[in-house]
């Protein structure tokens, strides 16, 4: 079967005028009313600036002028990524009301293609969580079941994705936030490399490993995005300047003599259903001629740790200038300066964010610094080095997304550990900066999706899409949401 | 009582005249309307990233290569973390552990040198304003590029960090980083001071005197907490470590917060911003570009120029006039020259402020044709002098203000026949001069310069009346 994409299949209606892109428009506005109810992926709707931006691109194809790829696209946004005058919250009670005045690199980029934005999705609250359900909005559910999560942090896009209320969304990946919501839901991840895409504008978690990625219904919706939001951006020093190979026009790729690397530490602690899924597309991949490699990552035991610390650290300076004074929440006026602002944090950001915080201002206080801070940094190098002698024997490496599939509600904040460790297969990838993806692999014996991530070299993303859509391909789409994709 | 000494260690904030604030494009122009020279950057708001101003990073350097420093071919940017109203992110962007210079000096005087640990590049706060009750915060100066320049404890007395101060202020200034104004604030400074007895080796307990933006207020803390210091040891107490506030109106320092108060930055390095380099190519550059600095130009006026020391360091104090000086005094006596600025030009430049901004009257270039004049015999000192008065009244050169006439000269004979007229029309006063009076003879040679329109040489002019008049 050849599988396009969701994007491909709606831009063809659009300039084959078998529909306009309002029609389009209203028909996701009416997903959205009928659906967000049970799922909560919305945690605001933007239908006029949506029904206005369709509009003016119907004006366009109506004069036959060309469109953008992305052009008249519905789309979502997750509620970290800063849209002028369109309330932004972090999904955090401290944001509520504040509406920011610029735009983030990346949205204005895509609304200057007009991009169709029908809303802000739901997140863990500043991104701090793997199921959602940190968002002061309640979380988002999972399209399968709704008794399950959406995953997190950016659990609204793909829940939105998921469950056919929006054709993509971008959300951000700190230590797998956007390939654990998408393995979670049945769909297509891209965690950019670090420096690949502006977060100019993407209100920070940790800002070392924070990327802006897509969810999206396969591979090669995934690539149409990944093409869009990969550019130079002056105004974030980290973005990397660089000749940009697309990857939308590059996914008919050859596997044969392509090196697999399969690290096996990987594969330890994870549920059967998972390992046997993973070890099928594994097979799916030989017969396609790949190579598989087996080796090892030792560094992989010290990934979690040196995530939470560093992470927590960066956290609890980005998040220091929530006061409450200039915008956002504030906890009343009474008493001085200092109670005022202790009462609106204390208040305004819920438990999670305020546990990292406690951790992050622990691990950099005099005394503890060289023990934490300082010890996990070096350690950083020393995951980075681990990858770089795994990336000499292979092309690109195979692993589960997850170990498990989408939790129940309520069973993460009742085991916070437990939940941090099934961060462990995405992590280590934000650690060294490199570029990932889940894809959809199978299902458990519940029937909920499980993901297949591909880990790639710095900036190779090509390789990764590719991948995934031959594997698609490969597979007759038999993991995608078929739903969504009709 | 035993006697003491002082020890004072600086940390001097100098607020760089780049156009751009250092993290964003924003102006650094001083004195506007609130809140008009911010943007989402500067203020912190969510999201927002700083992006490094490669000309803060050219001017430190420059600062770094003035002052001897050695610059740190790779340095980064660290966030040094607090919470204060004026500080929009809750952390300030700073260097901590790898400043871009470090290891330079300056001389004093008296022959002591005051090591510098280090210069380092970071943002400004903004400004809280004290309104009826009110504090309100003005964000245009937050982001304004500024250099830390932390010193040894080195000083032993008011006098020398005044020196240190004024050496640096023009330094500065004459590299063309900082404006130094104390008064608009783009000079601050923190002291830390502690006492010891004469000859003793150990430091003792410091206190840290906060932004003081006086060279008056700075002296007379230093001098007050000197004595406190001393007061206290000698009855018994001990000096606690804290940071203290001089109070301008009581003249005192008072606590603001000791030791255990003491904020915990949590220093770490800044991850939205990159590693800095600095070439081997751009040092070379910036050093070649490097204008002649005060110490040196002080050397080559008392040297080379043979310049009374205090007349030199008068020059040198305001760079401008230097320059006009330099200008004016190419292939000429220098002394004239000096003369003519430190005189009459100073008279109109009474404050400063003038002598700073020197609006000069004239070009130098005027200046520098009536004293080759001068050097060649053709203008007496006397015409000299009453032709730059002229000159600075209408901004003429000196061929308008002067004819031909005179400057031809007055030969021996047409200088003895109007000293005869001088003797013959003024009988009064050859008899008080006859009668011993010596200081009638002011009455002649009066005379003889109206009668020569200042031409004539009062020496010459002297010994040919007394001689007529025998």
């Amino acid at each position: 079967m050849a599988v396009q994409g969701k994007i491909a299949a709606l831009r063809g209606r659009m300039l084959r005028r078998e529909v306009s892109c309002e029609e389009i428009t209203r028909a996701y506005l009416d997903a959205i009313e009928k659906k967000n109810g049970a799922l909560n992926a919305y945690v605001l709707t933007t239908p006029d600036t949506a029904l206005h931006t369709a509009r003016a691109v119907d004006a366009k194809i109506a004069r036959g002028e060309t469109l953008a790829p992305l052009e008249g696209i519905p789309m979502t946004l997750k509620d970290n990524i800063s849209t002028k005058g369109i309330e932004t919250t972090c999904c955090s009670r401290i944001l509520k009301g504040y509406s920011p005045i610029y735009n983030a690199s990346v949205w204005e980029k895509l609304a200057g293609q007009n991009a169709v934005l029908l809303g802000k999705t739901n997140m863990d609250e500043f991104a701090m969580g793997s199921t959602c359900e940190t968002s002061c909005f309640g979380g988002a559910n999972n399209p399968y079941d709704l008794d399950r999560v959406a995953g997190g942090s950016s659990g609204g896009v793909a829940s939105a994705v998921g469950g056919g209320m929006a054709a993509y969304g971008l959300g951000s990946d700190t230590g797998g936030s956007v390939r654990q919501p998408a393995s979670f839901c049945g769909l297509v991840g891209l965690k950019p490399t670090y420096g690949a895409v502006s977060r100019y504008g993407l209100i920070a978690y940790a800002s070392s490993f924070d990327q802006i990625g897509p969810i999206t219904v396969t591979a090669a919706d995934a690539a149409a995005v990944c093409d869009a939001i990969c550019f130079y951006d002056e105004q974030d020093s980290t973005s990397v300047p660089r000749r940009y190979e697309p990857a939308a026009g590059a996914l008919e790729q050859d596997l044969r003599g392509v090196r697999i690397g399969v690290a096996k530490e990987f594969m330890q602690a994870v549920q059967p259903a998972v390992l046997k899924a993973v070890e099928e597309a594994i097979a799916v991949y030989r017969s396609l001629g790949a190579e598989i490699v087996e080796l090892s990552l030792s560094t992989l035991s010290i990934a979690l740790p040196v995530y939470y610390i560093l992470a927590c650290a960066e956290a609890s300076s980005n998040l220091g200038r929530y006061d409450g004074i200039r915008y956002g929440y504030q906890a009343g006026t009474a008493g001085n300066l200092n109670e005022c602002i202790c009462r609106t944090r204390s208040e305004g950001f819920g438990p999670e964010v305020q546990r990292r915080i406690l951790l992050g201002t622990y691990v950099l206080s005099a005394g503890y610094f060289d023990a934490y801070y300082k010890k996990a940094q070096t350690l950083r190098g020393a995951v980075v080095r681990s990858f770089d002698e795994a990336f000499a024997k292979c092309d690109f490496l195979l692993a589960p997304t997850a170990p498990v599939t989408a939790f129940r509600h309520g069973r993460a904040a009742a085991n916070p550990i437990e939940t941090y460790q099934s961060d462990i297969c995405t992590v280590p990838v934000n650690i060294a900066g490199l570029p990932a993806l889940s894809l959809p692999c199978g299902f458990d014996p519940d029937g909920m999706p499980i993901g297949l991530q591909l880990i790639g070299r710095a900036f190779d993303e090509k390789t990764l899409l590719a991948a995934a859509h031959r594997f698609e391909q490969a597979t007759d789409g038999a993991y995608l949401c078929r739903e969504v994709l009709a | 009582m035993r006697q003491y000494e002082m020890i004072a260690g600086l940390e001097t904030h100098v607020e760089l005249s780049t156009k751009t604030k250092i993290f964003c494009g924003c102006t650094t122009a001083f004195g506007s309307e609130p809140n008009t020279h911010c943007c989402p950057v500067c203020t912190g708001m969510p999201g927002t990233l700083p992006k490094l101003n490669a000309r803060v990073v050219e001017y430190a350097v420059r600062a770094g290569l003035a002052t001897g420093c050695r610059i740190n071919r790779i340095s980064k940017m660290d966030r040094k973390n607090y919470v204060y109203p004026d500080l929009p992110k809750a952390y300030q962007i700073s260097q901590y552990d790898k400043p871009l210079c470090e290891w330079g000096r300056i001389e004093l005087s008296n022959g002591r040198t005051i090591r510098i640990t280090r210069i380092h590049i970071e943002e400004d706060a903004g400004k809280l304003v004290h309104v009826r009750g009110n504090t309100l915060v003005d964000y245009n100066r937050g982001g304004v590029p500024l250099i830390e320049i932390v010193t040894e404890p080195d000083f032993r007395s008011a006098d020398e960090i005044r020196e240190y101060l004024e050496t640096l202020q023009l330094t500065m200034k004459t590299i063309g980083v900082s404006d130094c104004k104390m008064q608009e604030g783009s000079l601050r400074c923190d002291v830390n001071i502690s006492v010891r007895p004469v000859g003793s080796e150990t430091f003792g307990t410091r206190t840290e005197i906060k932004n003081m933006n006086s060279f008056t207020y700075m002296e007379k803390a230093v001098a007050y907490e000197t004595e406190r210091q001393i007061d206290l040891i000698e009855s018994g107490g001990t000096v606690v470590q804290e940071t203290r506030r001089y109070d301008e109106a009581s003249g005192m320092t008072e606590s603001m917060r000791g030791k255990e108060d003491a904020d915990d930055y949590r220093y770490f390095r800044e991850p939205d911003l990159v590693t800095i380099a600095v070439t081997d190519e751009q040092i070379e550059q910036w050093q070649a570009d490097m204008p002649e600095l005060p110490r040196h130009r002080l050397d080559r006026y008392t040297n080379q120029l043979q310049l009374p020391a205090a007349d030199a360091a008068l020059l040198v104090k305001y760079p401008r006039i230097a320059a006009y000086f330099d200008e004016a005094a190419q292939g000429v006596n220098a002394r004239t020259v000096a003369n003519f600025i430190l005189g009459a030009l100073f008279r109109r430049l009474p404050t400063d402020a003038e002598k700073e901004n020197a609006a000069f009257p004239v070009p130098a270039a005027y200046l520098h044709d009536l004293a080759a004049l001068i050097d060649g015999g053709k203008l007496n000192m006397n015409l000299a002098k009453t032709t730059f008065e002229k000159m600075l009244d209408t901004g003429k050169p000196v061929s308008d203000l002067l004819t031909q006439a005179d400057l031809a000269g007055l030969d021996a004979e047409a200088l003895a026949a109007v000293c005869r007229a001088a003797v013959e029309n003024n009988p009064a006063a050859v008899a008080d001069i006859r009668a011993g009076k010596e200081k009638a003879m002011g009455a002649l040679i009066g005379y003889v310069m109206k009668a020569t329109r200042g031409k004539a040489d009062a020496g010459a002019a002297t010994a040919l009346l007394k001689q007529l008049i025998g």
